[in-house]
């Protein structure tokens, strides 16, 4: 085996760089994610875009334009971000599989998330640019002039990933004491779109739903950083939504890692 | 390959009572496991619920949208869902096909003497899928409540007429994706356009569509004709603008079309299908 440079040889980095390939061999699935998630963007956009044009042009902070924007990088990001709820964890849970990954010299918790971070990079080249490119050409969406929302919100889009897919691991774990863990999945599935922003900005929610979304790290996953990167919020804005952002990092990766710890000792594995 | 017909009526009757059996099966042997049953139902109820939310939380933003009130899209979400879950209960399971493809599962059933079709819709019954219909169903009955509706014999046809008009199209719709997949497998993504897609178009109002969603969703997949246009019919609303308002009675024309569509799209799948040996 041909020598590694010192970051090739890591194996964290090379968790991410092979969830990033993996993804790359499925193209027939991906241009089939593409087509889906357009015809969601149109559909979605049409009525958002009536929406607006109904309340006298400016709808809680949108105009047609920047609701064009919130409707197409929402659809570029969900190819990039987990809001369904299931994971590989889980099904390796069930399986039992999930021994071997604690008898490789690699963090479990930082394996599983980084690989699927990679996928969720991946994501962004076939459908994250693609959606952004149709909403720019046939959906009337208004690109940020200013080059730091550009800047901050590539960052933020980052933490929204790394937020979503640590999120799922820690539910994941959930399955070190229920086993079947499908249940909780659906009901994280129920909860993250609306919270997340997938359908309509959550700034279009009544006080008491909006507080309650802001509770969650649901909006830090898609809300904020498409916030950010479209421009509709900047300047001292854009940086607490960051800041928010890493603090929800912190606490799905903390929680992930304790529950790692308390599951690991519950983990039955039956057969052999 | 040609599907067995039920040929005289004895033939039908026995063939009605082996499907009959072999559902009866399914449901028992869900409902046998309580907990994870009740959890899915619960389940099923709370991801229509949060989808009523959206509807709700948009229309409360503004006063209507495309010419419809809150009251009088909860008609059309719920004529449009009851229909969608019904027929989700009844043909959902054809979204399993590729994992059956790949698996080679599906060459046992070209074996057994039954329609593959029927095998396949028979394969699994999500009874957790009966949530859903209650979401449906609440949101129709209040949208009765809060509407003025004259209550005709004829308003109650159409809404009888819709809905069962409604079934058929998305039934129809999930066996044409079922179709399209022998030849998608790993792009087996792409019908959720048409299909789940087709299902949050017709919660929408057409009138505010581009021309390309009205010839999508209005003519080739006609979701429109499930629930907006009869209930537009029904309420005398403004519907589609240059568009006649009797257009919700030609809902049958939309299911005949889509049931026209899934025969054929099933028949050209099911030949082009080469099974893997094994």
């Amino acid at each position: 085996m041909r020598p590694l440079t010192p970051p090739a040889r890591n194996p964290y980095w090379r968790l991410l760089l092979a969830g990033f390939r993996g993804q790359s061999a499925y193209p027939l699935a991906t241009l089939a994610g593409l087509v889906a998630n357009a015809t969601f963007g149109v559909l979605k956009g049409s009525i958002m875009g009536a929406a607006v044009e109904s309340s006298g042009g400016e709808l809680a902070g949108y105009t047609a334009g920047s609701m064009a924007a919130f409707v197409w990088l929402g659809q570029g990001l969900l190819g990039s971000v987990n809001l369904w709820g299931g994971s590989d964890l889980q099904t390796r849970i069930k399986s039992g599989d999930v021994a071997v990954d604690f008898l490789r010299p690699v963090s479990v918790q930082a394996s599983h998330v980084l690989t699927d971070v990679g996928k969720g990079l991946f994501g962004l080249l076939p459908r994250g640019l693609p959606s952004v490119l149709i909403g720019v050409a046939i959906g009337g969406m208004v690109l940020p002039s200013d080059p730091s929302a550009y800047a901050l919100g590539l960052i933020s889009l980052l933490l929204g990933i790394a937020i979503s897919h640590a999120c799922i691991y820690a539910v994941g774990t959930s399955g070190f004491w229920l086993v079947e863990s499908r249940g909780v999945a659906v009901f994280y599935m129920s909860f993250s779109g609306l919270f997340a922003g997938l359908y309509t900005p959550i700034y279009l929610f009544p006080d008491w739903l909006l507080t309650l979304a802001l509770l969650t790290p649901f909006p830090s996953m898609m809300q904020l950083p498409v916030d950010v990167l479209s421009g509709q919020v900047t300047g001292t804005g854009a940086w607490q939504h960051l800041g928010v952002q890493a603090l929800w990092l912190a606490i799905v990766l903390a929680v992930g890692h304790l529950t790692t710890r308390a599951g690991r000792r519950r983990l039955e594995v039956q057969g052999g | 390959m040609a599907e067995p017909e039920g040929g005289s009526p004895a033939r039908g009757r026995q063939t009605l009572r082996a499907y009959r059996a072999v559902v009866a099966s399914r449901a028992r042997s869900q409902a046998s496991h309580r907990a994870s049953f009740r959890m899915d139902l619960v389940g099923a109820l709370l991801v229509g619920l949060i989808e009523f939310g959206e509807i709700w939380v948009l229309y409360s933003a503004t006063d209507q949208i495309g010419g419809f009130t809150l009251a009088q899209i909860m008609l059309v979400f719920g004529l449009s869902d009851l229909a969608f879950s019904l027929a989700d209960l009844v043909a959902g399971h054809c979204d399993n096909l590729p994992v059956y493809v790949r698996a080679g599962t599906l060459d046992v059933f070209f074996l057994r003497p039954q329609p593959v079709l029927a095998q396949l819709v028979t394969s699994d019954l999500s009874l957790r899928r009966i949530g859903r219909c209650l979401v449906g169903a609440t949101s129709l009955t209040v949208g009765l409540v809060l509407n003025d509706i004259d209550w005709t014999a004829g308003a109650v046809g159409l809404l009888v007429l819709a809905l069962a008009c409604g079934f058929v199209i998305f039934t129809a719709q999930f066996v044409t994706a079922a179709g399209l997949q022998f030849f998608l497998v790993n792009g087996a993504e792409m019908t959720n356009a048409f299909v789940y897609g087709g299902r949050y178009a017709a919660t929408q109002p057409p009138s505010v569509w581009p021309r390309s969603l009205l010839v999508v969703f209005g003519v080739v997949f006609p979701v429109a004709f499930a629930a907006f246009l009869p209930v537009s019919t029904l309420l005398g609303a403004p519907g589609v603008a240059g568009l006649p308002g009797w257009l919700g009675w030609c809902a049958p024309v939309a299911a005949l079309w889509a049931v026209g569509v899934a025969a054929l799209s099933w028949r050209w799948g099911l030949r082009h299908y080469r099974g893997a040996g094994g």
